[in-house]
């Protein structure tokens, strides 16, 4: 298969690696060096500042903010969603109640229904979701209020997305609310690939569901597990907490500064307020933190590959 | 590939009745009564979330055949009677149809390139040896866990200095490259799970390397294919940071920009049934081809994780 094989090669790789370079590889080489100029985005002139960005970053107290909104946003996100989903996905291949003669394991009825339904979110875009649940949570007339008035709770009435205490995490929910779907159904698959015997010798051991799940299933689905916190970690870092704050919380970024996040700062930075090149000093930052968590969780959810 | 019938067959047909006269044979009194409550709480709980998923759509829906006034001083009435006009104030008035043909027009185009050149690319990337093979390979990699942000500042600057600010063109190329590292990613593993024994026979009879890619290669690929242009698809339909960043022009807004951008005006225009009724008509088609195509949906999606 010598003959013209390079000529194929290079034929075949030199659109897509160009487009790629080109809208991809490049601009992230040049923000890391735009991160030690004063370029305004403004005008093509621009010299060398050294680290005074990054100096000014570090003094920055919204940019402090953003970050620890930021890491919340990575560390709370994959927690409660994956949870979510592991108990769901669990209740609904595995959960169901034993039969005589029936299958060892089974999950609750209607299971393929539940997929169904839980997976909806996933397949609508984010910024709809925001907007829906911005109406949502409006506190006068919104959905959420009137429902807990309707029940005889008009003594609670938060702001939400109003109140800068209560603001990020509402925000959260509607991720949560987004992504549980996702993971129920990857690790549904998951689940099923786990062979049957394997519980058949748990259940004639006794185990209760509970010890089927923390002994069996997360053990056999802990790769699938790992690399989904590593993906929700990714999103709830980039493009999806970009959406939902950008669109529902005020400002945006707000009430005073209580849910902006890194990624959105670089965005008002660079294309609100004409500073690129320290836009490009917090992206930067922002870059450090998401290898740094991929790295983390990583490194502390390796364990030996159990092969099944 | 594991799909979601594939899991433990469902009891439903056997129903409830049967269950209970099983486990009052079968088991202590005690730990029937166990497992029921168990049972219950568990249920319980999978119907809440399905409520919790499914009555804000449901609200949704019901809130676009409202008028104004209704909307904010009854958010949970019924409609007094289905006002449809909001639908079509929506399409037209509203420029919905514009922001679905733009759409439909970007994704199609960047759809398309996407599964042509990531295909050709990880074509190359699975079945040849040559030096820099996995150096490239890794460079697409890598693109899929780097923050998007930091390259839009510059890229922005890239796009605006070659012309292509707020084209439709413009957007499908820069579609198309971020949705390769992905693409090039699941299909690199496609390419080498297929035989080579059929492109070897092909190549013995005189076809040309790009000859066996097209015609022997490609119908080969197709479940992958679709798979990951089902992934594509969504990922491209409802993309919101690129098309905010680099799609500036009101007139070339793709829908979910268009949603916002209405959201945000109807502060000062009041006509919240006709966005209700646009974010509406921007959510069921997708819902529906889901519905529609339920499995290969799920299967396009959770493909690439589960490698």
């Amino acid at each position: 298969m010598q003959h013209g094989k390079y000529r194929f090669i290079v034929g075949f790789l030199a659109v897509p690696l160009g487009l790629y370079g080109l809208f991809v590889v490049w601009p992230f080489i040049q923000s890391i060096y735009y991160s030690f100029t004063d370029w305004t985005g403004l005008s093509p002139e621009f010299k060398m500042v050294g680290f005074d960005n990054y100096k000014r970053m570090l003094h920055d107290e919204i940019f402090w903010k953003s970050l620890q909104h930021s890491l919340l946003f990575a560390l709370v996100l994959p927690l409660v969603t994956l949870t979510l989903a592991l108990f769901f996905a669990f209740m609904i291949n595995v959960g169901g109640r034993r039969r005589r003669g029936g299958p060892v394991i089974s999950g609750v009825r209607g299971s393929s229904f539940y997929k169904i339904v839980y997976f909806f979110p996933q397949v609508l875009s984010i910024a709809i979701v925001s907007l829906l649940f911005a109406f949502a949570y409006n506190p006068d007339s919104g959905a959420i209020n009137s429902l807990l008035r309707g029940i005889g709770l008009d003594s609670l009435q938060p702001l939400w997305l109003g109140d800068p205490s209560l603001a990020l995490w509402c925000v959260m929910a509607v991720l949560v609310w987004s992504t549980v779907g996702f993971f129920v159904v990857l690790f549904s698959a998951g689940m099923a690939s786990i062979p049957t015997d394997l519980y058949e010798a748990a259940l004639l051991d006794g185990a209760d569901r509970i010890a089927t799940f923390f002994r069996i299933t997360l053990p056999l689905l802990w790769d699938t597990v790992q690399s989904g916190w590593v993906y929700m970690g990714i999103l709830a870092l980039g493009a999806e907490s970009f959406a939902v704050v950008q669109i529902m919380t005020t400002g945006p970024g707000g009430p005073d500064y209580s849910t902006t996040v890194m990624v959105l700062y670089v965005y008002q930075k660079a294309f609100r307020d004409g500073q690129a090149a320290y836009a490009t000093t917090i992206g930067v930052a922002l870059l450090v933190v998401t290898l740094a968590f991929a790295a983390v969780v990583m490194r502390l959810g390796r364990r030996e590959r159990l092969e099944f | 590939m594991k799909t979601t019938d594939t899991s433990a067959p469902v009891p439903a047909e056997s129903g409830l009745p049967v269950a209970e006269i099983g486990t009052t044979r079968g088991t202590a009194p005690r730990e029937k009564k166990e497992g029921t409550v168990l049972n219950a709480f568990s249920h319980g709980i999978l119907v809440l979330w399905a409520i919790m998923v499914v009555m804000p759509l449901l609200w949704a829906v019901m809130t676009s055949f409202k008028d104004d006034s209704s909307i904010f001083g009854s958010p949970w009435a019924l409609p007094d009677k289905l006002h449809f006009d909001n639908w079509a104030r929506a399409w037209t008035d509203a420029n919905m149809s514009d922001y679905f043909l733009n759409t439909i027009l970007v994704v199609g185009g960047s759809l398309i390139g996407t599964l042509v050149l990531g295909s050709m690319a990880a074509y190359v990337l699975a079945r040849f040896d040559f030096p820099g093979n996995r150096f490239i390979y890794f460079l697409f990699i890598g693109g899929m866990s780097f923050p998007i942000m930091l390259a839009l500042v510059p890229l922005f600057y890239v796009v605006n200095n070659m012309g292509l600010l707020n084209t439709i063109h413009g957007l499908i190329l820069v579609y198309i490259a971020y949705s390769l590292p992905f693409t090039v990613f699941f299909l690199t593993a496609f390419f080498r799970t297929l035989p080579t024994s059929v492109a070897e026979a092909a190549f013995v009879d005189g076809a040309s390397h790009s000859r066996t890619f097209f015609q022997i290669m490609l119908p080969m690929a197709k479940p992958g294919l679709i798979s990951v242009g089902i992934f594509n698809f969504l990922g491209q339909w409802n993309q919101y940071m690129l098309p905010t960043v680099l799609n500036t022009d009101p007139d070339k807004h793709v829908l979910t920009q268009g949603l916002v951008q209405l959201a945000v005006s109807q502060g000062y225009k009041g006509d919240w049934s006709g966005l209700f009724a646009g974010l509406v008509m921007a959510m069921l088609p997708v819902l529906a081809a889901y519905i529609i195509f339920q499995r290969q949906v799920v299967q396009g999606l959770t493909a690439g994780a589960l490698k």
